[in-house]
């Protein structure tokens, strides 16, 4: 059912407050803080940092808060530079990427960061992705064919090859799955515009001969159909892509495999 | 969807589950289909029933009575209805998450629907029929 109030262990209490000591440029940030290991309940600690000393991006701050401030700040990063995907997390109301998302791109005000929404918290602002990824694994995203392997690389036509553009450059940080209600509330079985748009990803490759099972696999009222074209994936994709207009690709394949 | 430690299970078993159920698409058809139906019954209901703004009872009946317009809100009332029992059916897939709740809830929306659809056909064919 749909949850419209955090469970009591998960309601979130006043935290710490670190004020920063002769800064030239503070910037306050609010950040959710959770451990396994205390019993506690979730807070919201503040940090005052000081930006003359800070490196331009809210993984900078992030990183100088827990080099330099506090070392028990927990969260996953990896490139710094958009590429991996792993600070993916929820700043000022958006999911996105830490090491992409500018200080100074976020509203005036405190910095509020929070782990991906609605996934279980392994600590602080690392959420747990394990079903994320099994979901990713379950579409089988790698080349299937039936005809023999090629003695050299299989071809594909530069026109092929355009198809794949606004779908080879998802990096699977879940920023849109998890800002999804539908994967909200039905995120064990619907798979989520992220899944879905690497579904397509090898549904329209023309080198993949195995369109129609994946299409038979996903042909289902919860794997698929549980996109109602909010639209928050799109808007969400620090990548700019558009996981849900590859949602409608695959829902108008499916009925052209059909008689009307 | 929490993860839970004690579950055995491979996080694959989970993800795939049952499978898929090789449905949804006639679902997801008709529920466009039966829409873009009501935009023209819907157009034409209106226009008939702004023509009726100032007429009297018997008018209006006698109006209704007429086979063409008959066959048309007969039709109106089962394309919304059909459409309808679709619609309710995403709400209660996406919300209702008790087994029994949601099987007893899509069962019923369907009976009344149908009881729906035969009673408002019922109450046309007697105008039309001169019942």
């Amino acid at each position: 059912m749909a949850e419209f109030t955090l469970p009591k262990n998960s309601k979130i209490q006043p935290g710490k407050h670190y004020p920063a000591k002769d800064a030239k440029k503070s910037r306050t940030f609010r950040i959710y803080r959770w451990s396994p290991d205390d019993g506690q309940n979730p807070r919201i600690d503040t940090y005052e940092v000081d930006l003359a000393a800070c490196g331009p991006m809210v993984l900078d701050a992030l990183l100088k808060i827990k080099n330099e401030i506090d070392p028990t700040l927990t969260l996953r990063r990896s490139c710094r530079e958009g590429i991996c995907g792993s600070c993916a997390m929820n700043i000022d109301g958006t999911n996105t990427l830490a090491c992409t998302k500018a200080i100074e791109d976020c509203p005036s005000g405190d910095v509020k960061i929070y782990p991906l929404p609605h996934m279980p918290v392994v600590k602080d602002l690392v959420p747990d992705l394990t079903h994320f990824y099994a979901q990713f694994a379950s579409i089988k995203p790698w080349l299937r064919t039936q005809s023999a392997a090629p003695d050299r690389e299989r071809l594909q036509s530069p026109e092929d090859r355009k198809k794949l553009d606004g779908l080879y450059e998802c990096i699977l940080c879940a920023c849109c799955s998890t800002s999804c209600p539908s994967y909200w509330w039905n995120g064990d079985r619907y798979l989520g515009p992220a899944i879905l748009l690497q579904a397509y990803r090898w549904i329209v490759d023309s080198r993949d001969e195995d369109t129609g099972a994946r299409l038979d696999d996903l042909e289902d009222p919860f794997k698929l159909y549980r996109c109602h074209t909010i639209m928050n994936c799109a808007r969400t994709c620090p990548k700019g892509l558009n996981p849900a207009k590859a949602i409608a690709e695959i829902k108008k394949l499916i009925v052209e495999r059909r008689s009307a | 969807m929490s993860t839970n430690a004690k579950d055995l299970r491979n996080p694959l078993k989970r993800a795939r589950g049952l499978g898929s159920a090789q449905f949804g698409v006639s679902h997801w058809w008709t529920q466009r289909v039966t829409a873009v139906g009501l935009v023209l019954l819907g157009l034409w209901l209106v226009i008939t029933v702004l023509g009726l703004q100032h007429a009297d009872y018997a008018t209006a009946r006698a109006t209704m009575a007429k086979p063409w317009n008959a066959v048309l809100l007969v039709a109106f009332l089962i394309t919304s209805l059909w459409h309808a029992v679709l619609g309710l059916q995403v709400v209660i897939e996406d919300y209702v998450h008790t087994r029994w709740k949601e099987v007893f809830l899509m069962v019923a929306i369907k009976f009344l629907a149908v009881l729906g659809a035969l009673a408002g056909a019922l109450a046309v064919l007697r105008i039309a029929l001169g019942a």
